[in-house]
Parts: structure tokens; C-alpha cells; sequence
């Protein structure tokens, strides 16, 4: 019944679509918390920068900056990522990429976890002589973090379906082996419904499961 | 008060996404209405991004398969303004010519086995072979093995990089990308060593004002292509278009395209193909 | 409250400012001064790749315009469909029948899960093999599919989030002068509902917006990055091609959210009687499977 899978390394890439998943998700939660500090920070050039960032980031379809960091950074550029294997710098690529697009919706999500932490914390940790960067640090930050689990879990799950973008470039994830197969292969359906179901499998728990840790963590108040 | 304002402005995008919608099929209507207003028309499958084969350009279409469809069309009885060309990508040709959406296909076409098993070719009108492109002071890619290590671009879902690294450089590494021109950037500045497919695409690409002196191709001849007509199986057109080649050729026609859209990038054509003649 | 999180600045506190704000610029300038030189070292700046653009329209009427028509085409289709369709799975959803409710569930969530990609790849293939659809509009049709599959989805999370975010009392109110149930629906939650989701619903459109792009580069759809790609082939301007088509990208989607916010702030100003606005970013694109807590409420 599964004869259309011979042949095929369905698993090895999904593995990879994980990895893309992984790897970009924890890129883009530096960059996303860093971009979050600069927005609330005390420097006008640097909130200026993060709002123009966030706001052009947001607005162009990921296939277009996908496909920007191959042309220009690799191809124009001359960037490789200290790769020069081909297969490695494109995976790479498609992680900055990834991490460039998700990383404003990060910083969107823990922006507005920041707006549910009440004012009196940070004036209270004001008062108590905290400078900002400890405020955020100590104070306001991990409280945002606490509430904004559920945004972040919307983007961890919108990350891992938007991986399949990386096919624009070439990287050999679970969209890219769909498509070949089923350009080649007779069962449209069943070769559909396994991509389809592979998806599903990636994604739902990791909604379930962080939806909990989120109900478990949030901030009473 | 203000929330009926708001809902009006709503209303407002939302009509003028419909109306969007309606401007663009109005377009189409237009279209299709302006090419058939002429009576008889002959649709025609050509590439649309193979500048030298078929390229849409801001002043219609160029390239030897517009010019020889172009002639062609004339000997059927159909002036340039009755062609209607649509862009046949390589996946869909078989398909259109099947589904009768397109008289003929001239879309730099090699004929093969399997696909003669769906659809009838007229020709060949040109032998190419599948080669590479190269940067123009490039010295070490002399022979196909030099391949070994290299980075070949060819485009998703085509056979040409996997050919040479199955066959002549195993060890070359593939990059795809969805056209060709996406390879050039990167040939042109080093991220990508070579790109591979038929050797009038190339031309073509080499020939652009643009990358002029850039480029050159390798010259390895490592298939043979037999560019075909492609018509539904059966036809009547496969003999007509025959004749109108035959025609091309004696009359200096041929050779005429072929300078025209290949000349510029010291491309050695083959001389023109005996009808019938496929070269395996 | 982020203006909060620092002290009025005293003059240590301001030459620090400056002295962040210089490095800062530093690196900026670097980066810019970096991708400035590389690109010119490559030839990328020469007027003649950028002069299409600016001088004379054919490179607009020719590759941008028509690209521009279909993406806006696609979006448009793709909400026309997927908005009815959406504004049905969400009220099933609500529905006091397990029958309906469950399969709705399960439609919704299936479909939230499944990348939009994966759903115009099986599109195309699927109309390709078991439609005649001429191959011209086979991609729009897979498209459009993969779209409305998706956003009809995430629409019917709007929608019901629209419907749960109004205050209790509006439909209980309705309930105890008499209404049936599905009037209480049709003349009381709607009506009120559809004010609080449009802010959302428009914002959804940006990400449709983005998603045609989809079909350019893995698909053969004729959109805006696509016809890029015929005018890269013609004019050999990659960098330049891309950079216009970004901004064109950005002009577009920029407007619409600008458009969001402002039905949003307007709405929550003027808010009368509903009392419920979903914000432009409550579902948006980044909504997913399992979560509905965190749809904002309003205030």
C-alpha cells in the first residue's frame, strides 16, 4: 500500500524540515528579544530602527526574502556562511532567512507580553534604583515571557509550516521531496495525505503541549 | 454613527478587492477578444524566459522559436498578427498539445521517445546539445570531468545538472533554482561555477546585451537535442509544418534566425537538421 | 507602558544615549557602506539594470503591472471564497450539536496545521490530473485552492473568537425576549461580531497577499515575483528586480496593515456597543492549532 514511498527519504526530510525548525526558532528568539529591547528601549534611534525593521520585515512574503538571501547574499554578495558545499550553505541560507521573517513576529509577540505586565512592577522596580536594562531583565521580561508562551507558540508553529518555503531555494525539506514526488509518482492522494499528515504530526502537539506549559507558567493576577 | 462609517470603509476594500478580481478577467476578455478579432487565428506554445528561444519582451516576443513559429504560421496561411502565443512551460507541453489549448508548440522541444509516445514533432529544425556556461575568463572547466567539485545550476525539475553528475562529474554539486536567470547571478559572480542545459538556451542567455563578453560556453556537446514542432498526435499540421521548415531552410530563413538570435555569442550552430533526422 | 520601563533621563544618562546611539549608527553605516561597496564591486549599481524602472513604463506595463494584477487577483478570489466559508466553519464550530461541531473542529484544525504550500502542490497536481482546467489557469486554480483551504480556516478562528469576544449578556439577553437560537446568531452576535473581526480580517489579507508568492516560485503562477523572474531573464537585473518588487510588496501590505490599526484604534475609540474588538494581530497569520485563550479581548 506504501509501495510510492520506496525510494524516497520521506523521513530524512522531515529531519530536516525539524532541523530548519529548531535551528531558525531559536535564531529568531534572540534576534526577536533583542529587537523587543530596542523597541521599548531609551535610545530613539534604536526604537526607530526596530519599528522600520518589524514593519518591513512583516509586510514581505517570506518566499521573496528566502530567495534574496540565495541571489543576493550568497550569489551577489559573495556570503557562504563558512560553507562551500552547496547543499550546507543552502540550508544555512534558508535559516537566516527564517530567522530575518520570524524574529519580527517575535518581537510583536513579547512586545505585547510586555504590555500585560502592570505598571506598578516596573515603576515599583524603578523606584527601587533598577536601571532599564535590569528593569527588563529582572522584572519585566521574564513576566512577558510567562504570558506571551501562547503567541510564541503560534509563531514556533507558523515557523515550522513556513520551512517549506526553503524549496524556493532548493533545500531538500519535506515540500521540496512532495513536490518531486508527486510529479513523479501515480498516488497523488496517499503521497498528499502522508506530507499532509507529516505536518499535522509536527505541528499539533506542539500546540497542545506548550498551550499547557503556557496555562502553567502564565502570571496570575 | 462612526462604527457605520467604519463598516462602509470595510465594505469599500472589500469591493475593491472584487473589483480587482473583475478588472482582471475583464482583461483577459479583452485579450483573448482583440486576438480573435482578426478571423482566423493559429495559437502558439513558446517560453516565455529563454531569451534567444522565447522571451516576452516589452516589444512582443523574440527568438529563433518565435521566428521560426513566425514563419511557419506564414506558410499555414496566418500573418504575425493572427499568432497568439502562450507560454507553454516545459512541464505543461504534452499536456497542452493534448488538450488542444495550442495549435503547435515550438518551445525549444527535444524530441524523445517518450514523449513521441504522446505527441506527434514536426523537424527537427535544430540540433543543440546539452553544454554549459561558463565566466568568460574562466580557464579551468576545459572538459566535462573538469565538472568534478564544481557547482552546476540548472533549473527545478530539469534533467540536465543530474545528467552530468550522474554520468560525467559525479562529484559536481547541484544547485536548482526556479529559472534560469537565477544560475546567472551566480555564475556571473562566482557563487556558482557553471550552467548546464542546452546549448541554444545558453546562446541565447550569452547573447543578451547585458551579459555580453561575460560568459562563454564550454562547447562539450554532451546530448543530443532535436528541437521539434510539437503538434497533437494525429495532425494534419506535422506534414504542412514540415514543409514550411524545408521551405525555411532553402530559403536562407533559417540560417538568417539562427545569426540573428545566437550570432552575438560566437554560438557554432549545427547546420540545419534533415526532416525526419534525429540524432540520438 | 514601555515609556515606563526607564526614568526621565538625567545628563549621565543622556551621554550614554548618544554614546549608544553613535555606535549604533557606526554599525549601521558599516553594513550599509559594506553592502553598497560589494554590490557596486559587482556591477549591481549600474544605472543600466536600474534605468527600466525609472525611466519609460515598459518594464512596468510589460512584467510588473500584469504580475501585480494576478497576486492582487489571487488575494481578492481568495478571500471572496474563503470568507463565507470561513464565517460557516466558525459558527459550526460554536454549534450546541456535537455532529456539527466536531467535524467543523476537525476540518479547522486540519487545515491550520497543513502548510499552505503543501496544499498548492497537491492543488496543481490534483487539477492537472483529474480536471481539464487548461494549463493557463491550472496554477491560479491551485492557488487559489491552497489559499482559501488555509484562510477559510484561520477566518473561521476570527470568527468565532468575534462571536465569543461579545460581552455574555448580548446573548443571553436575546435568548430571554424569545429568540430562537439561530436568530439570536443571525440578528444579535453577528451583526455586532462582524464590526469587532474586520481590523483581523483585513490584516489576514496581507498574509494572502504574501502567500501568492508561493505559487510564483514553486508553482508556474504568472504573479508579481514571478513575472520578476521573465524580467530578470530580459534586463539580467537580479538584485534590482528584487529590490522593486520588494517595495511594491511592502507598499501594498504596508497600506493594508496601516488600514488594520486604524479600523482598530477607530473601532476601540468609538466603541458603542459591543464592546469586543479582535485586534489586526489577534489570529493573524501566526494563529495555530490548540491555543484560543490568548485572542485578544477587548481592552
Amino acid at each position: 500500500m506504501f509501495d510510492f514511498l520506496e525510494g524516497y527519504d520521506v523521513l530524512g526530510a522531515f529531519w530536516t524540515t525539524v532541523q530548519l525548525t529548531l535551528l531558525a526558532a531559536v535564531g529568531s528568539l534572540v534576534w526577536g528579544t533583542l529587537l523587543a529591547a530596542m523597541r521599548v528601549g531609551p535610545v530613539p534611534l534604536m526604537r526607530g530602527f526596530g519599528t522600520v525593521y518589524v514593519n518591513i520585515v512583516r509586510n514581505i512574503p517570506l518566499t521573496v526574502i528566502i530567495l534574496f538571501t540565495s541571489l543576493g547574499l550568497n550569489n551577489t554578495l559573495g556570503i557562504s556562511l563558512g560553507s562551500s558545499v552547496i547543499d550546507t550553505i543552502n540550508f544555512r541560507l534558508a535559516v537566516l532567512g527564517l530567522v530575518a521573517y520570524t524574529s519580527a513576529f517575535v518581537c510583536e509577540a513579547l512586545r505585547s507580553g510586555i504590555n500585560t505586565v502592570p505598571v506598578g512592577q516596573a515603576e515599583a522596580a524603578r523606584a527601587i534604583g533598577l536601571s532599564f536594562s535590569q528593569v527588563l531583565r529582572l522584572v519585566v521580561l521574564p513576566q512577558a515571557f510567562r504570558s506571551s508562551v501562547g503567541p510564541l507558540t503560534n509563531v514556533l508553529i507558523a515557523l515550522t509550516k513556513n520551512t517549506t518555503v526553503a524549496a524556493a531555494i532548493g533545500v531538500a525539506e519535506a515540500a521540496t521531496l512532495m513536490k518531486t514526488m508527486v510529479e513523479n509518482e501515480a498516488q497523488l492522494i496517499p503521497i498528499s495525505a502522508v506530507f499532509a499528515l507529516g505536518f499535522v504530526i509536527l505541528t499539533l502537539p506542539t500546540g497542545l503541549i506548550l498551550g499547557w506549559v503556557g496555562k502553567k507558567v502564565a502570571v496570575k493576577r | 454613527m462612526k462604527l457605520r462609517k467604519v463598516t462602509a470603509a470595510s465594505a469599500a476594500v472589500l469591493a475593491l478587492a472584487v473589483a480587482a478580481t473583475a478588472c482582471g478577467s475583464s482583461d483577459n476578455d479583452k485579450d483573448s477578444g482583440s486576438s480573435s478579432g482578426g478571423g482566423k487565428k493559429i495559437t502558439v506554445g513558446i517560453k516565455f524566459d529563454q531569451p534567444g528561444i522565447g522571451q516576452k519582451t516589452p516589444n512582443g516576443y523574440s527568438g529563433f522559436d518565435v521566428d521560426v513559429a513566425t514563419y511557419v504560421a506564414k506558410k499555414l496561411g496566418y500573418s504575425a498578427d493572427q499568432i497568439e502565443w502562450k507560454e507553454s512551460k516545459s512541464a505543461d507541453r504534452e499536456t497542452m498539445l493534448q488538450r488542444g489549448d495550442v495549435d503547435f508548440i515550438a518551445a525549444s522541444y527535444s524530441i524523445t521517445p517518450e514523449r513521441q509516445q504522446k505527441v506527434d514533432f514536426a523537424g527537427p529544425y535544430l540540433l543543440a546539445h546539452q553544454d554549459v556556461l561558463i565566466r568568460a575568463n574562466d580557464n579551468s572547466i576545459k572538459s566535462p570531468s573538469d565538472l568534478n567539485s564544481k557547482k552546476l545550476c540548472s533549473v527545478t525539475g530539469s534533467t540536465s545538472a543530474q545528467n552530468v553528475k550522474d554520468k560525467l562529474a559525479p562529484k559536481a554539486q547541484l544547485q536548482q533554482y526556479p529559472t534560469y536567470s537565477a544560475c546567472l547571478t551566480g555564475v556571473q559572480n562566482g557563487a556558482i561555477d557553471a550552467l548546464t542545459t542546452d546549448d541554444s538556451i545558453l546562446a541565447g542567455y550569452a547573447s543578451q546585451t547585458q551579459y555580453k563578453g561575460k560568459f562563454k560556453l564550454g562547447g562539450f556537446k554532451m546530448t543530443n537535442e532535436n528541437y521539434g514542432i510539437g503538434v497533437k498526435k494525429g495532425s494534419d499540421l506535422k506534414a504542412k509544418i514540415n514543409t514550411a521548415l524545408e521551405a525555411m531552410v532553402s530559403d536562407g530563413s533559417w540560417q538568417k534566425a539562427v545569426d540573428k538570435n545566437f550570432g552575438p555569442a560566437g554560438y557554432k550552430n549545427e547546420p540545419a537538421p534533415k526532416i525526419g533526422d534525429i540524432k540520438s | 507602558m514601555s515609556s515606563l520601563l526607564y526614568d526621565a533621563q538625567g545628563p549621565r544618562a543622556k551621554r550614554r544615549n548618544v554614546l549608544f546611539t553613535a555606535v549604533f549608527v557606526a554599525a549601521l553605516a558599516a553594513l550599509v557602506w559594506w553592502v553598497y561597496t560589494s554590490l557596486d564591486d559587482k556591477g549591481q549599481l549600474e544605472w543600466s539594470l536600474w534605468k527600466p524602472f525609472f525611466t519609460g513604463t515598459e518594464a512596468w506595463s510589460t512584467y510588473i503591472w500584469p504580475g501585480l494584477q494576478n497576486t492582487l487577483k489571487a488575494a481578492a478570489l481568495a478571500m471572496v471564497i474563503a470568507l463565507p466559508l470561513g464565517a460557516v466553519l466558525g459558527i459550526a464550530r460554536l454549534s450546541d450539536h456535537v455532529w456539527i461541531r466536531v467535524p467543523a473542529s476537525v476540518v479547522v484544525e486540519f487545515f491550520r496545521a497543513i502548510p499552505v504550500l503543501v496544499l498548492m502542490i497537491f492543488g496543481v497536481a490534483l487539477y492537472a490530473k483529474y480536471t481539464n482546467i487548461s494549463s493557463d489557469d491550472r496554477p491560479l486554480y491551485a492557488v487559489v485552492t491552497g489559499l482559501v483551504l488555509y484562510n477559510a480556516a484561520v477566518l473561521a478562528e476570527i470568527v468565532r473568537a468575534g462571536i465569543l469576544a461579545l460581552p455574555k449578556g448580548q446573548a443571553e439577553a436575546a435568548v430571554a425576549i424569545g429568540l430562537r437560537k439561530n436568530q439570536v446568531m443571525r440578528l444579535v452576535l453577528l451583526p455586532q461580531s462582524v464590526t469587532a473581526m474586520l481590523p483581523a480580517i483585513v490584516s489576514q489579507l496581507v498574509v494572502i497577499v504574501k502567500d501568492t508568492a508561493l505559487g510564483g516560485a514553486v508553482l508556474t503562477f504568472p504573479e508579481l515575483l514571478s513575472s520578476a523572474n521573465t524580467m530578470i531573464g530580459y534586463y539580467g537585473n537580479t538584485i534590482a528586480s528584487f529590490t522593486v518588487v520588494a517595495v511594491i510588496f511592502i507598499a501594498v501590505n504596508f497600506s493594508l496593515t496601516s488600514f488594520a490599526s486604524w479600523l482598530e484604534g477607530r473601532l476601540r475609540r468609538g466603541k458603542k456597543s459591543t464592546g469586543a474588538v479582535l485586534g489586526a494581530d489577534a489570529v493573524a497569520e501566526l494563529a495555530a492549532p490548540g491555543d484560543h485563550e490568548d485572542l485578544q479581548k477587548a481592552n
